[in-house]
Protein backbone atom coordinates (compact mmCIF):
# COMPACT_ATOMS: atom_id res chain seq x y z
CA UNK A 1 0.00 0.00 0.00
CA UNK A 2 0.92 3.39 -0.66
CA UNK A 3 2.08 5.44 2.05
CA UNK A 4 -0.46 8.39 3.09
CA UNK A 5 0.78 12.02 3.52
CA UNK A 6 -1.02 12.85 6.44
CA UNK A 7 -2.28 16.56 6.80
CA UNK A 8 -4.69 18.40 9.42
CA UNK A 9 -7.01 18.26 7.10
CA UNK A 10 -7.12 14.76 6.34
CA UNK A 11 -5.31 13.05 9.80
CA UNK A 12 -9.00 12.33 11.80
CA UNK A 13 -10.14 10.25 8.47
CA UNK A 14 -7.22 8.40 7.62
CA UNK A 15 -5.91 8.24 10.88
CA UNK A 16 -8.31 8.60 13.92
CA UNK A 17 -11.24 7.11 12.06
CA UNK A 18 -9.39 3.90 10.64
CA UNK A 19 -10.63 0.85 10.75
CA UNK A 20 -7.17 -0.90 10.87
CA UNK A 21 -4.14 0.28 12.58
CA UNK A 22 -1.99 3.47 11.53
CA UNK A 23 1.88 3.87 11.84
CA UNK A 24 2.44 7.27 11.58
CA UNK A 25 5.95 8.20 10.95
CA UNK A 26 6.72 12.20 12.16
CA UNK A 27 9.67 13.44 10.37
CA UNK A 28 11.44 16.45 8.83
CA UNK A 29 13.46 16.99 5.69
CA UNK A 30 16.57 18.30 7.54
CA UNK A 31 16.67 15.02 9.86
CA UNK A 32 19.17 12.86 8.64
CA UNK A 33 17.96 10.04 10.54
CA UNK A 34 14.29 10.66 9.58
CA UNK A 35 15.43 10.23 5.97
CA UNK A 36 17.13 7.37 6.91
CA UNK A 37 14.14 5.96 8.16
CA UNK A 38 11.60 7.16 5.44
CA UNK A 39 12.47 4.42 3.06
CA UNK A 40 12.54 1.37 5.15
CA UNK A 41 8.97 2.99 6.60
CA UNK A 42 7.87 2.66 2.50
CA UNK A 43 8.84 -0.51 2.47
CA UNK A 44 6.74 -1.94 5.59
CA UNK A 45 3.87 0.53 3.79
CA UNK A 46 4.34 -1.74 0.54
CA UNK A 47 4.32 -4.99 2.36
CA UNK A 48 0.72 -4.22 3.93
CA UNK A 49 -1.73 -6.57 3.03
CA UNK A 50 -4.36 -4.29 4.08
CA UNK A 51 -4.35 -4.97 7.78
CA UNK A 52 -2.44 -1.73 8.62
CA UNK A 53 -2.29 1.79 7.10
CA UNK A 54 1.54 4.08 6.91
CA UNK A 55 1.33 7.43 6.92
CA UNK A 56 3.69 10.33 7.15
CA UNK A 57 3.42 13.17 8.82
CA UNK A 58 6.30 16.34 7.99
CA UNK A 59 6.45 18.37 11.64
CA UNK A 60 7.85 21.46 9.98
CA UNK A 61 4.36 21.81 7.77
CA UNK A 62 1.70 19.78 10.37
CA UNK A 63 3.39 22.06 13.43
CA UNK A 64 -0.32 22.03 15.22
CA UNK A 65 -0.48 18.00 14.75
CA UNK A 66 3.52 17.45 16.24
CA UNK A 67 2.55 19.75 19.20
CA UNK A 68 -0.51 18.05 19.89
CA UNK A 69 1.19 14.27 20.07
CA UNK A 70 3.98 15.76 21.93
CA UNK A 71 6.53 15.14 19.84
CA UNK A 72 10.14 16.19 20.97
CA UNK A 73 12.29 14.05 19.10
CA UNK A 74 12.87 12.96 15.62
CA UNK A 75 12.29 10.39 13.96
CA UNK A 76 8.68 9.24 16.02
CA UNK A 77 7.00 6.72 14.47
CA UNK A 78 3.42 6.23 16.52
CA UNK A 79 1.17 3.27 16.08
CA UNK A 80 -2.73 4.38 15.83
CA UNK A 81 -5.46 2.28 17.02
CA UNK A 82 -9.18 3.51 17.33
CA UNK A 83 -7.70 7.13 17.44
CA UNK A 84 -5.33 6.14 20.21
CA UNK A 85 -1.81 5.53 20.56
CA UNK A 86 -0.67 2.13 21.49
CA UNK A 87 2.74 1.81 20.50
CA UNK A 88 5.52 4.04 19.97
CA UNK A 89 9.21 4.87 19.31
CA UNK A 90 11.68 7.28 18.66
CA UNK A 91 15.10 7.67 17.22
CA UNK A 92 16.42 5.24 14.01
CA UNK A 93 15.38 1.72 14.33
CA UNK A 94 15.60 -1.22 11.83
CA UNK A 95 12.77 -2.09 9.76
CA UNK A 96 11.91 -5.65 11.75
CA UNK A 97 11.69 -3.36 14.80
CA UNK A 98 8.63 -1.46 12.57
CA UNK A 99 7.30 -3.82 12.19
CA UNK A 100 7.55 -5.43 15.58
CA UNK A 101 5.34 -1.94 16.43
CA UNK A 102 2.67 -3.27 14.16
CA UNK A 103 1.76 -6.16 15.96
CA UNK A 104 -1.20 -4.65 18.02
CA UNK B 1 31.54 -17.81 -0.14
CA UNK B 2 32.41 -13.88 0.09
CA UNK B 3 36.17 -12.67 -0.45
CA UNK B 4 35.37 -10.17 2.38
CA UNK B 5 32.79 -9.64 4.77
CA UNK B 6 32.20 -6.36 6.18
CA UNK B 7 30.72 -5.56 9.39
CA UNK B 8 29.50 -2.06 9.37
CA UNK B 9 28.12 0.12 7.40
CA UNK B 10 28.88 3.22 8.26
CA UNK B 11 32.10 5.66 6.65
CA UNK B 12 34.50 3.23 6.92
CA UNK B 13 32.75 0.19 6.33
CA UNK B 14 31.05 1.89 2.99
CA UNK B 15 34.70 2.94 1.94
CA UNK B 16 36.61 -0.57 2.29
CA UNK B 17 33.67 -2.13 0.16
CA UNK B 18 34.88 0.25 -2.08
CA UNK B 19 38.44 -0.23 -2.63
CA UNK B 20 38.15 -4.23 -2.03
CA UNK B 21 35.63 -3.86 -4.64
CA UNK B 22 37.78 -1.76 -6.99
CA UNK B 23 40.19 -4.48 -6.12
CA UNK B 24 38.06 -7.39 -7.77
CA UNK B 25 36.94 -8.82 -5.09
CA UNK B 26 33.31 -9.89 -3.59
CA UNK B 27 32.28 -8.48 -0.47
CA UNK B 28 29.16 -8.52 1.92
CA UNK B 29 28.57 -5.85 4.08
CA UNK B 30 26.29 -6.90 7.26
CA UNK B 31 24.49 -3.81 9.03
CA UNK B 32 22.20 -3.93 12.13
CA UNK B 33 20.80 -0.56 11.50
CA UNK B 34 20.85 1.51 8.78
CA UNK B 35 24.06 2.28 6.36
CA UNK B 36 25.81 5.58 6.52
CA UNK B 37 26.72 5.72 10.48
CA UNK B 38 27.05 8.33 12.77
CA UNK B 39 27.54 11.37 9.67
CA UNK B 40 23.88 11.00 9.21
CA UNK B 41 23.13 12.89 12.83
CA UNK B 42 25.65 15.77 11.16
CA UNK B 43 23.70 18.30 9.23
CA UNK B 44 26.76 20.09 7.65
CA UNK B 45 30.07 18.33 7.00
CA UNK B 46 32.20 21.05 6.12
CA UNK B 47 35.63 19.83 6.84
CA UNK B 48 36.15 16.39 4.28
CA UNK B 49 38.71 17.76 1.67
CA UNK B 50 37.63 18.28 -1.63
CA UNK B 51 33.67 18.79 -0.60
CA UNK B 52 33.14 22.37 0.68
CA UNK B 53 29.64 21.71 2.38
CA UNK B 54 28.06 18.73 2.23
CA UNK B 55 24.79 16.91 4.64
CA UNK B 56 25.67 14.07 6.37
CA UNK B 57 22.73 12.16 5.05
CA UNK B 58 23.60 13.20 1.17
CA UNK B 59 27.09 11.98 2.22
CA UNK B 60 26.05 8.83 3.13
CA UNK B 61 23.69 8.62 0.42
CA UNK B 62 26.46 8.97 -1.97
CA UNK B 63 28.87 6.24 -0.14
CA UNK B 64 26.33 3.95 -0.39
CA UNK B 65 25.52 4.75 -4.16
CA UNK B 66 28.79 4.20 -5.07
CA UNK B 67 29.54 0.96 -2.71
CA UNK B 68 26.34 -0.79 -4.47
CA UNK B 69 26.88 0.53 -7.62
CA UNK B 70 30.37 -1.56 -7.78
CA UNK B 71 28.39 -4.76 -6.35
CA UNK B 72 28.44 -4.78 -3.10
CA UNK B 73 25.92 -7.14 -1.38
CA UNK B 74 24.18 -5.05 2.07
CA UNK B 75 22.44 -6.98 4.16
CA UNK B 76 20.56 -5.69 7.56
CA UNK B 77 21.84 -8.52 9.67
CA UNK B 78 22.74 -7.93 13.22
CA UNK B 79 26.19 -10.13 13.80
CA UNK B 80 26.41 -12.25 16.92
CA UNK B 81 30.22 -13.44 16.49
CA UNK B 82 33.16 -14.26 14.24
CA UNK B 83 35.39 -17.37 14.06
CA UNK B 84 38.63 -17.65 12.88
CA UNK B 85 39.96 -19.99 10.77
CA UNK B 86 41.45 -21.13 7.14
CA UNK B 87 38.12 -20.22 6.42
CA UNK B 88 36.53 -17.53 8.30
CA UNK B 89 32.86 -17.37 9.72
CA UNK B 90 30.47 -15.13 10.75
CA UNK B 91 27.33 -15.73 12.17
CA UNK B 92 24.68 -13.26 12.19
CA UNK B 93 20.70 -13.03 12.93
CA UNK B 94 20.14 -14.52 9.53
CA UNK B 95 22.40 -17.15 9.41
CA UNK B 96 26.01 -18.26 9.28
CA UNK B 97 28.20 -16.69 6.55
CA UNK B 98 31.99 -17.73 4.80
CA UNK B 99 34.82 -15.35 3.75
CA UNK B 100 38.35 -14.95 3.41
CA UNK B 101 38.74 -12.19 5.28
CA UNK B 102 37.10 -9.61 7.62
CA UNK B 103 36.87 -6.30 8.17
CA UNK B 104 35.21 -4.85 11.49
CA UNK B 105 33.84 -1.67 10.88
CA UNK B 106 31.64 -1.24 13.95
CA UNK B 107 31.57 2.36 14.72
CA UNK B 108 30.66 3.97 17.70
CA UNK B 109 27.46 5.11 19.71
CA UNK B 110 26.37 7.92 21.59
CA UNK B 111 27.80 7.25 25.01
CA UNK B 112 24.47 7.28 27.62
CA UNK B 113 24.79 9.29 30.94
CA UNK B 114 24.16 5.91 32.89
CA UNK B 115 21.48 7.06 35.17
CA UNK B 116 17.96 6.26 36.12
CA UNK B 117 15.26 6.56 33.43
CA UNK B 118 17.21 7.92 31.07
CA UNK B 119 16.07 5.42 28.62
CA UNK B 120 12.46 5.71 29.25
CA UNK B 121 12.69 9.89 28.86
CA UNK B 122 14.23 9.38 25.28
CA UNK B 123 11.33 10.96 23.29
CA UNK B 124 10.45 12.93 26.61
CA UNK B 125 12.74 15.41 27.18
CA UNK B 126 15.94 13.79 26.48
CA UNK B 127 18.06 13.84 23.24
CA UNK B 128 20.99 12.97 22.06
CA UNK B 129 20.49 15.25 18.58
CA UNK B 130 20.31 18.43 18.78
CA UNK B 131 20.10 19.34 15.31
CA UNK B 132 16.76 16.89 15.00
CA UNK B 133 15.14 17.70 17.97
CA UNK B 134 15.98 20.92 18.75
CA UNK B 135 13.74 23.39 17.10
CA UNK B 136 10.75 21.34 19.66
CA UNK B 137 11.87 23.16 22.28
CA UNK B 138 11.69 26.53 20.71
CA UNK B 139 11.68 29.27 23.49
CA UNK B 140 12.25 26.80 26.75
CA UNK B 141 15.23 26.36 28.77
CA UNK B 142 17.27 23.12 28.37
CA UNK B 143 20.35 22.14 29.29
CA UNK B 144 23.25 20.38 26.91
CA UNK B 145 25.91 18.03 28.69
CA UNK B 146 29.64 17.36 27.70
CA UNK B 147 32.79 19.56 26.93
CA UNK B 148 33.52 18.23 23.17
CA UNK B 149 33.05 20.05 20.07
CA UNK B 150 29.36 17.97 19.59
CA UNK B 151 28.09 20.18 23.02
CA UNK B 152 29.65 23.20 22.07
CA UNK B 153 28.01 22.97 18.50
CA UNK B 154 24.72 21.85 20.05
CA UNK B 155 24.55 24.74 22.79
CA UNK B 156 25.47 27.13 20.10
CA UNK B 157 22.77 25.53 17.70
CA UNK B 158 20.36 25.42 20.82
CA UNK B 159 20.97 29.03 22.00
CA UNK B 160 19.44 30.14 18.51
CA UNK B 161 15.77 28.16 19.51
CA UNK B 162 15.43 27.84 23.29
CA UNK B 163 14.80 31.00 25.94
CA UNK B 164 17.94 29.42 28.02
CA UNK B 165 20.84 27.31 27.38
CA UNK B 166 22.84 25.70 30.66
CA UNK B 167 26.05 23.74 28.99
CA UNK B 168 26.88 21.37 32.00
CA UNK B 169 30.32 19.76 32.20
CA UNK B 170 32.08 17.99 34.76
CA UNK B 171 35.20 20.16 33.89
CA UNK B 172 36.49 23.80 33.83
CA UNK B 173 37.94 23.57 30.60
CA UNK B 174 36.50 22.20 27.41
CA UNK B 175 37.83 19.51 25.25
CA UNK B 176 36.22 21.55 22.10
CA UNK B 177 37.66 23.86 19.70
CA UNK B 178 38.47 27.09 21.67
CA UNK B 179 37.05 29.43 19.22
CA UNK B 180 33.71 27.73 19.74
CA UNK B 181 33.94 28.43 23.40
CA UNK B 182 34.63 32.28 22.92
CA UNK B 183 31.39 32.28 20.60
CA UNK B 184 29.45 30.63 23.34
CA UNK B 185 30.69 33.46 25.46
CA UNK B 186 28.97 36.02 23.51
CA UNK B 187 25.65 34.34 23.62
CA UNK B 188 23.35 35.67 26.27
CA UNK B 189 21.07 33.02 27.19
CA UNK B 190 24.07 30.49 27.19
CA UNK B 191 24.77 29.76 31.17
CA UNK B 192 28.07 27.67 31.86
CA UNK B 193 27.57 25.35 34.75
CA UNK B 194 31.29 23.96 34.92
CA UNK B 195 32.58 21.38 37.23
CA UNK B 196 29.54 19.77 37.56
CA UNK B 197 27.87 16.39 37.27
CA UNK B 198 24.20 15.35 36.66
CA UNK B 199 23.62 13.56 39.45
CA UNK B 200 19.08 12.85 39.25
CA UNK B 201 16.99 13.08 36.41
CA UNK B 202 13.46 14.80 37.64
CA UNK B 203 9.98 15.08 36.44
CA UNK B 204 7.08 12.65 36.22
CA UNK B 205 5.79 11.51 32.43
CA UNK B 206 8.38 14.47 30.68
CA UNK B 207 11.44 15.94 32.00
CA UNK B 208 11.37 18.61 34.19
CA UNK B 209 14.78 19.31 35.44
CA UNK B 210 18.18 17.86 36.02
CA UNK B 211 19.75 17.71 39.60
CA UNK B 212 23.44 19.21 39.40
CA UNK B 213 26.32 18.77 41.86
CA UNK B 214 29.25 21.24 41.81
CA UNK B 215 31.87 19.20 42.39
CA UNK B 216 34.03 22.35 44.07
CA UNK B 217 31.43 23.62 46.77
CA UNK B 218 29.67 20.42 46.98
CA UNK B 219 26.69 21.97 46.30
CA UNK B 220 23.64 19.96 44.59
CA UNK B 221 20.98 22.52 43.15
CA UNK B 222 17.91 21.37 40.64
CA UNK B 223 17.57 22.73 37.55
CA UNK B 224 14.74 23.18 35.36
CA UNK B 225 14.57 22.52 31.84
CA UNK B 226 12.42 20.91 29.34
CA UNK B 227 15.24 19.10 27.42
CA UNK B 228 18.65 17.23 27.79
CA UNK B 229 20.98 17.22 25.19
CA UNK B 230 23.49 14.71 25.95
CA UNK B 231 26.50 15.05 23.72
CA UNK B 232 29.27 13.26 26.46
CA UNK B 233 30.76 11.30 23.36
CA UNK B 234 30.95 7.73 21.85
CA UNK B 235 31.58 4.54 22.89
CA UNK B 236 32.11 1.22 20.45
CA UNK B 237 30.02 -2.09 20.50
CA UNK B 238 32.57 -4.74 20.19
CA UNK B 239 31.29 -7.34 22.79
CA UNK B 240 30.60 -9.64 19.89
CA UNK B 241 33.99 -10.27 19.28
CA UNK B 242 36.05 -10.55 22.27
CA UNK B 243 37.92 -12.87 23.26
CA UNK B 244 38.93 -13.50 19.53
CA UNK B 245 40.22 -10.01 19.59
CA UNK B 246 41.56 -8.25 21.21
CA UNK B 247 39.73 -5.01 22.79
CA UNK B 248 40.99 -2.25 25.10
CA UNK B 249 39.63 -0.93 28.40
CA UNK B 250 37.24 1.17 27.15
CA UNK B 251 36.29 -1.75 24.50
CA UNK B 252 37.83 -0.44 21.38
CA UNK B 253 39.35 -2.95 18.75
CA UNK B 254 43.42 -2.67 19.25
CA UNK B 255 45.05 -2.15 15.93
CA UNK B 256 47.28 0.66 14.54
CA UNK B 257 47.21 2.53 11.63
CA UNK B 258 47.35 -0.85 9.67
CA UNK B 259 44.50 -1.97 10.74
CA UNK B 260 45.63 -5.57 12.10
CA UNK B 261 43.72 -7.03 14.48
CA UNK B 262 45.59 -9.73 16.65
CA UNK B 263 44.28 -12.25 14.47
CA UNK B 264 45.59 -12.59 10.69
CA UNK B 265 43.31 -11.86 8.32
CA UNK B 266 40.74 -9.51 10.75
CA UNK B 267 41.13 -6.32 10.70
CA UNK B 268 39.55 -3.12 12.07
CA UNK B 269 38.52 -0.19 10.19
CA UNK B 270 37.14 3.69 11.73
CA UNK B 271 36.18 4.54 14.76
CA UNK B 272 35.80 0.82 16.33
CA UNK B 273 39.56 0.53 16.64
CA UNK B 274 42.13 2.29 19.23
CA UNK B 275 42.95 5.69 17.71
CA UNK B 276 43.63 9.02 18.91
CA UNK B 277 40.99 10.87 15.92
CA UNK B 278 38.19 10.14 14.90
CA UNK B 279 36.75 11.95 11.44
CA UNK B 280 35.29 10.97 8.88
CA UNK B 281 38.40 11.80 6.84
CA UNK B 282 40.06 9.10 9.25
CA UNK B 283 37.05 6.44 8.66
CA UNK B 284 37.38 6.57 5.32
CA UNK B 285 41.21 6.24 5.51
CA UNK B 286 41.03 3.24 7.15
CA UNK B 287 38.65 1.76 5.17
CA UNK B 288 41.01 2.11 2.31
CA UNK B 289 44.01 0.80 4.27
CA UNK B 290 42.01 -2.45 5.97
CA UNK B 291 40.85 -3.51 2.25
CA UNK B 292 44.00 -3.28 0.53
CA UNK B 293 45.05 -4.87 3.58
CA UNK B 294 42.64 -7.73 3.48
CA UNK B 295 42.93 -8.23 -0.30
CA UNK B 296 46.53 -8.59 0.07
CA UNK B 297 46.16 -11.28 2.67
CA UNK B 298 43.73 -13.54 0.50
CA UNK B 299 46.05 -13.28 -2.62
Amino acid sequence: MAVITLTSANFEEEVLKSDVPVLVDFWASWCGPCRMLGPMVEQVADESDGSFKVGKLNVDDEGDLAEKYGIMNIPALKVFKGGEIVKESVGLIPKDKIKELLSV
Amino acid sequence: MADIVIIGAGTAGLSAAIYALRAGKSVIIFEQLAYGGQIINTPEVENYPGIKSISGFDFAQGLYEQAVALGAELKFEQVTGIEDGAVKKVKTSGGEYECGAIILATGAKNRPLGLDREQELIGSGISYCATCDGAFFKGRAVAVNGGGNTALEDALFLSNYCSKVYLIHRRDEFRGEAKQVEKLKTKENIEFVLNSTITELVGDDELSGVKVLDKVSGESRLIEVDGLFIAIGQMPENAAFAPLITLDGAGYIVAGEDCKTNVEGIFAAGDCRTKTVRQLTTAAADGAVAALAACAYID
